[in-house]
């Protein structure tokens, strides 16, 4: 039987590009389909009832939800030659745990609906903060596991795509404290899978600008 | 070499709870270190700089931290007996998603005990919704998992040492609003490793009532 993998996704979303980044990688045909988050489909809704959110996978009919769950489910199921996450149990831990602090800690979203410009401030220093810290665990390393593209890779590389937007829109560069982690995302870009599921940056911004011009009228 | 293994722990929290459940489980031997949290340790601080928050696992000198990446780590690495995630993919993936939903709605339960009145009102109807979501997930089934306790198992039954402490504070009834999810408990707790990590409810109110004081009077 063919396998039939569908990914429900929204081209904007960080957590969708994680999932197209981790199937990409281990060269899975799949077929990708836009929601419009403001009218949901009856699969989205069926196959996650309970976040009602993208992306979610579908793998010969059965979901898989919550991009985290889907990189590590992707990692499981295929490629097991180009595995994301290490075999070492403790550098798994590891991984894990970083994933876990970007999700918990980076927000580039608040900075960009701070509704005063000391918010703003206070938004873009803890989000710098956190990117140093991430910076430290990358280190002198070409990828956050080692010599080899993973796990926490694929979990980060998604916010690169809001990079230009942050930057003319609030004036936010996001890398420049942290030339290691430009240089580390530079790098990943080189990578077919990342660059073609990164969207273009301009589009980033006309998003994220109507959204920002959205909420100011609300 | 001996393998040394450490917790470092307090005693009313949840996620602290999760971890001893899986060591026990896995009939590992450790050394539990309670933490002072208005002190805390250097051990725990040179363990976990990032978050600064127990529990941590020490094994071998090497620190593992986020109770759901621990209990991951202590399946893999005491593999053998008793697995706590199932070996399908999918299985998996649904354990995770549902661990995740778990720690997605923590937060909401907080609310319950330290807010009052129309605030704890809707608290308590948003608490009880997904205890609800959690119950329809569990079904007829004896655990999670199924026929054998698991990863999800051990993800939710800390709180049950917190249902007391919040029907207390917000005058509801748990188990007449979820009566599967509460036998559910009560089969848990009928396992050493649960029995002996979970503190008694009592206590666990005492210390609630206190902490509001004090949060209250700051």
């Amino acid at each position: 039987m063919a396998e039939e993998v569908i990914l429900l996704d929204f081209w904007p979303s960080p957590f969708g590009m994680r999932a197209k980044i981790a199937l990409r990688e281990k060269g899975v045909d799949f077929d990708l389909r836009e929601e419009d988050l403001s009218n949901k489909s009856p699969l989205l809704l069926q196959t996650n009832p309970v976040h009602k959110k993208i992306p979610v996978l579908i793998h010969n009919g059965k979901p898989v939800c919550e991009s985290l769950v889907i990189v590590q489910y992707i990692d499981e199921t295929w490629g097991p030659e180009s595995p994301l996450l290490p075999s070492d149990p403790h550098e798994r831990a590891r991984a894990r745990f970083w994933a876990d602090f970007m999700d918990k800690k980076i927000s580039l979203g608040r900075v960009v609906r701070a509704p005063t410009e000391e918010a703003r401030e206070a938004a873009k220093e803890e989000n710098i903060q956190c990117l140093k810290m991430l910076e430290g665990e990358l280190g002198d390393k070409a990828y956050f596991g080692g010599e080899r593209f993973g796990y926490v890779d694929v979990s980060l590389i998604p916010i690169h795509s809001r990079f230009y937007a942050l930057e003319t829109l609030a004036n936010f560069n996001i890398w420049e404290e942290c030339p290691k982690l430009a240089a580390w995302a530079k790098r990943c870009m080189q990578r077919e899978s990342v660059a073609k599921s990164l969207p273009d940056p301009h589009k980033v911004y006309d998003y994220m600008l109507a959204r920002t011009k959205k909420l100011q009228v609300q | 070499m001996a393998e040394e293994v450490m917790l470092l722990d307090f005693w009313p929290s949840p996620f602290g709870m999760r971890v001893r459940i899986a060591l026990r489980e896995k009939g590992v031997d450790f050394d539990l270190r309670e933490e002072d949290l208005s002190n805390k340790s250097p051990l725990l601080l040179e363990m976990n700089p990032v978050h600064k928050q127990i529990p941590v696992l020490v094994h071998s000198g090497k620190p593992v931290s986020e109770s759901l990446v621990m209990v991951q780590y202590i399946d893999e690495t005491w593999g053998g007996r008793s697995p706590l995630l199932p070996s399908d993919p999918y299985e998996r993936a649904r354990a995770r998603f549902w661990a995740d939903y778990v720690d997605k709605k923590v937060r909401l339960g907080r609310m319950v005990w330290l807010s009052t009145g129309e605030a704890q009102e809707a608290a308590k109807e948003e608490y009880i919704e997904c205890l609800k979501v959690l119950e329809g997930e569990l079904g007829d089934k004896a655990y999670f998992g199924g026929e054998r306790f698991g990863y999800v198992d051990v993800s939710l039954i800390p709180f049950y040492s917190w249902f007391y402490s919040l029907e207390e504070s917000a005058n509801f009834s748990i188990a007449e609003e979820c009566p599967k999810l509460v036998a559910w408990a009560e089969r848990c707790m009928q396992r050493e490793s649960v029995a002996k990590s979970l503190p008694d409810q009592y206590k666990v109110h005492n210390f609630l009532l206190e902490l509001k004081k004090k949060l209250q009077a700051q």
